[in-house]
């Protein structure tokens, strides 16, 4: 069951386009998480979609470039982890991503990250171009 | 495997199957993955292995682009006759080889003793 004495998590942060400080981000999210000890299974889903939105923003956002950041907001609530990430890159149509799990497709090594984030979240939504995304997970009742 | 970097995994011959075990909990990292991708495919095209057997007990977390590594190995060896089976595999480690329906082309079983049997 949540606990609804543990106050809300808020926090907003603009990093680097590179693996060192992704990591820090994970950790720091990891950490604020811990307290709302939200079901072991949640936690999994929350770090994984947070991992592939996280790399994508780095990696095809904004291509590893030091000099382009990525801005995450993220809301963390006794019952909803939320989080919105913007990158500086020049977008993308998620319609248009092939579906991986299309046997022409299973061989292809693309569009798994997306397909996860989008089955282990709640709720996943694109924003403007597609550089900006934001994504939640409600907290499974136990 | 480079002598400059730590091992990403260990492996055992078992008759004609090598055993590979992965030493870290996390495969998240491009870095690790990348070397990981190196090690495995080592044992592939230099050390001519042909049956491998993949035991993921150790592992808690892997993200999409391990996956795409475990594709193309998995295509390296069918095209070279060889096999690749993974074993090992945690309850939610699984939703993500069942969500992405690579359950249907990998071959998945419980343990490293089922798969030294499944080759």
């Amino acid at each position: 069951m949540p606990d609804p004495e543990v106050p809300d998590a808020v926090a907003e942060v603009c990093f680097a386009s590179d693996w060192p400080a992704v990591r820090r981000v994970q950790r720091e999210i990891e950490q604020a998480l811990a307290p709302f000890a939200f079901p072991d299974r949640d936690q999994f889903y929350i770090k994984i979609a947070l991992e592939e939105a996280l790399v994508n923003a780095v990696k095809h956002g904004n291509r590893l470039d030091p000099a382009k950041c990525v801005r995450l907001r993220y809301v963390i609530t006794p019952d909803r982890f939320e989080a919105h990430i913007a990158d500086e890159g020049g977008g993308f149509d998620p319609a248009s991503v092939p579906d991986p799990c299309s046997p022409e497709n299973l061989e292809r090594p693309c569009g798994r990250g997306l397909l996860l984030i989008r089955k282990f979240m709640t709720t996943v939504e694109y924003h403007g171009r597609g550089n900006h995304m934001t994504m939640a997970k409600v907290r499974t009742a136990s | 495997m480079s002598t400059t970097r730590r091992p990403r995994i260990t492996f055992e011959d078992i008759g004609d199957v090598t055993v590979v075990k992965f030493t870290d909990k996390k495969i998240l990292e491009e870095q690790a993955i990348q070397h990981i991708g190196d090690d495995l495919f080592k044992l592939v095209d230099e050390l001519g292995r042909k049956k491998l057997l993949l035991d993921f007990s150790t592992v808690e977390f892997l993200s999409s682009a391990a996956l795409g590594k475990l594709i193309r190995l998995h295509q390296r060896l069918a095209t070279g006759g060889g096999k690749l089976i993974l074993c090992g595999i945690s309850k939610t480690i699984m939703e993500i080889f069942e969500l992405t329906k690579l359950d249907k082309m990998l071959k998945i079983v419980k343990d490293e003793q089922t798969g030294l049997n499944a080759f």
